[in-house]
């Protein structure tokens, strides 16, 4: 029973950095019907930008943590907006085939930029957060789980409530729905949609630091796995769905822990994957999606 | 008349003796690939670092066979594919007479059949599987093989830990990781030990607390990582989060600073085997880490630094007993290697063109690697 408890929790806390990284997908997705594969490399150049600040930080105090975090947050807004301005704007009407090639080549560059300037040994990420283990009788869990699973539960309800509760968040969701009509009604696209990719890039920022927390070794392909699970659980969410992002990471991290743990872990990731195809099978539109009707 | 003809005579002189010093003719090209960068550059570096060293040491003393050596280094970036592919490079644009490397085993396996077929002779550096020389007649290495590694781990774990039950986790894979775990299996077992739980995991994961939750909770008291020191660190640390207190251990490919960079705490008293420490007090040892010491800003060797040292020397000496970079009469002397004294050992190519020699078992003690023993095949 311990064993159980003790593997759900380290599949929550993995489940949670997918679901991080899956929510930045989920929203793009939502707004635009792109997918934006450089994501999981402005998650990486998130866990550098900490990389870099975190040794001008001091090191195991909260605030310093905090000061990281924020400043990874922050850059890769800045970056995602940039890529947006820089390598989508200019092909927004034509094809989605277009722009879906444009991100791969945006995530290939950011790549091997990556191994240009920072290089491609990998890096000891400085402990910023204060860590600590704490045991419930068997369980044990570290202090920078319990920091993963509880960002990545405030950053969801704070992405639900702009979503569903501010004037920003309605303008998205016009956007989403019918860009040419919201323009008619006085949306400017051009903001909202640079707003969301500010607010998807902030979260994969948000994700590369906790990701590097609890995983102190990052190089400039780190985002690759990691960023196809979480593409993988927007898919199984419902892509597009915020609360479906946050299910999906969940559930593929505590399935992926279970095989793991298990005596099958030489086949973990196919055991994990076709656990997914099979509920694609009963669920096409994922777990919380909803089936579209494309109109002609 | 006679003052002329007598400067004329000088000149010739001179002249000739230039030629012979110079040695006009082209150097010997000598190719080395490794991984230079990426998650297995630390071997790599290390590596090209020993074999730079003793590429100097004999240009300087004036090169081999009258000619200078030139070494020609390709990185495969630590990518599956790359090193097939510098094999060709090396074959059919740099046209060199032997090649250095190899660290992982995956990558020798990648490039040896290549150089079989083109009948170019290559010393790998650090791969300790056992099919890497059986790719053919060609392939050569100066390092022990993964056998023999699983061997001393598990006689490590048993007489010197006194460990009843091992955890293993290996590399799904990774044929370096996947070998080495079967022997220490056998050799533990056979030594009355029992492996309690074995867990797998890909190349380059990050999160291990599921498999090692799974270990912990079979109640083992040491725990074997056969991969690379990337993960190695990781599981580290992870296992000392989840209430691991018991010894953990790996194979040579522990070896590397970024152990214990990114391991930190959770390192201190771990265990690895290795082909040599710096702590010997061999002559051949003192003597590489001084002149190591001196060209490379005082950065002390590891034992892949001092293979590939090795290599390099052991490719030489088959130069100057074969007189000449042809093929055939160059793999006839590297076979023929007999007791060349190397940095890592005395050095004999057997007949399955392997190098036999002793493992050292190294542990981490105050941030720093620091020598437990040596154990004998």
């Amino acid at each position: 029973m311990s064993e159980f408890l003790q593997q759900l929790l380290n599949g929550l806390s993995l489940g949670a950095i997918y679901a991080l990284i899956a929510l930045g997908y989920t929203m793009v997705y939502g707004v635009l019907r792109f997918i934006n594969f450089a994501h999981s490399d402005v998650f990486m150049v998130g866990a550098f930008i900490g990389y870099y600040l975190g040794q001008h930080v001091p090191q195991n105090t909260f605030w310093g943590g905090l000061v990281v975090l924020f400043a990874a947050m922050i850059g890769c807004a800045l970056l995602g907006m940039l890529i947006e301005r820089l390598a989508y704007r200019p092909l927004r009407g034509g094809a989605t085939l277009n722009v879906l090639i444009t991100a791969i080549g945006v995530s290939l560059l950011l790549e091997y930029s990556g191994q240009v300037f920072f290089g491609a040994t990998p890096r000891t990420f400085p402990a910023v957060f204060p860590s600590t283990n704490f045991a419930f009788g068997d369980l044990v869990i570290s202090s920078n789980q319990v920091v993963v699973i509880v960002v990545t539960t405030l950053l969801m309800v704070g992405l639900q409530l702009i979503v569903y509760r501010t004037k920003i968040g309605t303008a998205m969701r016009a956007v989403a729905l019918n860009p040419k009509a919201a323009q008619l009604v006085g949306v400017n696209n051009d903001v909202v949609i640079s707003f969301t990719f500010g607010l998807g890039s902030a979260l994969a920022g948000a994700g590369g630091i906790l990701y590097a927390l609890n995983y102190p070794s990052i190089e400039p392909l780190m985002g690759v796995m990691p960023g196809l699970k979480a593409f993988v659980a927007a898919v199984l969410g419902g892509i597009g769905n915020i609360p479906g992002a946050a299910l999906g990471g969940l559930l593929l991290g505590t399935i992926e822990t279970f095989v793991n743990g298990s005596q099958w872990s030489t086949y973990k990731d196919a055991i994990a994957f076709a656990l997914l195809i099979i509920i694609l099978l009963f669920r096409p539109a994922g777990l919380l999606g909803k089936v579209r009707v494309e109109k002609v | 008349m006679m003052r002329l003809r007598y400067y004329t005579g000088i000149f010739g002189c001179v002249a000739a003796l230039l030629t012979v010093g110079q040695a006009d003719e082209a150097p010997i090209k000598i190719g080395q690939y490794g991984a230079f960068t990426g998650k297995e550059a630390a071997f790599g570096v290390s590596a090209r670092k020993g074999v730079m060293l003793a590429f100097a040491e004999a240009n300087a003393a004036g090169g081999l066979l009258g000619r200078k050596l030139e070494l020609i280094t390709e990185d495969n970036q630590s990518k599956a594919g790359e090193s097939a592919t510098i094999a060709k490079k090396f074959v059919s644009r740099d046209k060199v007479v032997a090649v250095l490397g190899g660290n992982p085993s995956t990558n020798s396996l990648e490039a040896a059949p290549i150089l079989q077929n083109a009948r170019i002779p290559m010393i790998a550096i650090s791969s300790t599987n056992p099919r890497v020389t059986e790719m053919g007649s060609y392939i050569f290495r100066v390092c022990f093989i993964d056998s023999f590694q699983g061997a001393v781990l598990a006689k490590f774990a048993r007489t010197t830990l006194h460990a009843q039950r091992a955890g293993i986790l290996s590399s799904a894979n990774n044929p370096y990781s996947v070998g080495i775990a079967k022997v220490f299996r056998e050799k533990f077992t056979a030594a009355g030990g029992v492996v309690a739980i074995e867990q797998k995991h890909s190349e380059g994961d990050k999160d291990f607390r599921a498999q090692l939750t799974a270990i912990k909770n079979a109640g083992v008291d040491v725990i074997f990582h056969s991969s690379n020191y990337t993960e190695g660190a990781l599981i580290c640390i992870q296992a000392r989060q989840l209430g691991f207190t018991g010894p953990l251990f790996g194979g040579d490919a522990w070896e590397a600073p970024q152990l214990i960079e990114i391991g930190g705490a959770a390192v201190e008293g771990a265990y690895y085997s290795t082909h040599a420490s710096p702590d010997s007090t061999a002559p051949e040892m003192q003597n590489f880490i001084r002149q190591y010491r001196a060209l490379w800003n005082g950065e002390t060797p590891d034992s892949i630094a001092a293979l590939g040292y090795d290599a390099a020397r052991l490719l030489f000496d088959a130069l100057r007993r074969a007189g000449t970079t042809e093929s055939v009469k160059l793999r006839e002397a590297i076979a023929t290697t007999t007791d060349l004294p190397g940095v890592t050992g005395r050095i004999t190519i057997d007949k399955d063109r392997n190098a036999s020699k002793s493992a050292v078992i190294l542990t981490v003690k105050g941030g720093k690697f620091a020598y437990v023993e040596t154990i004998d095949p």
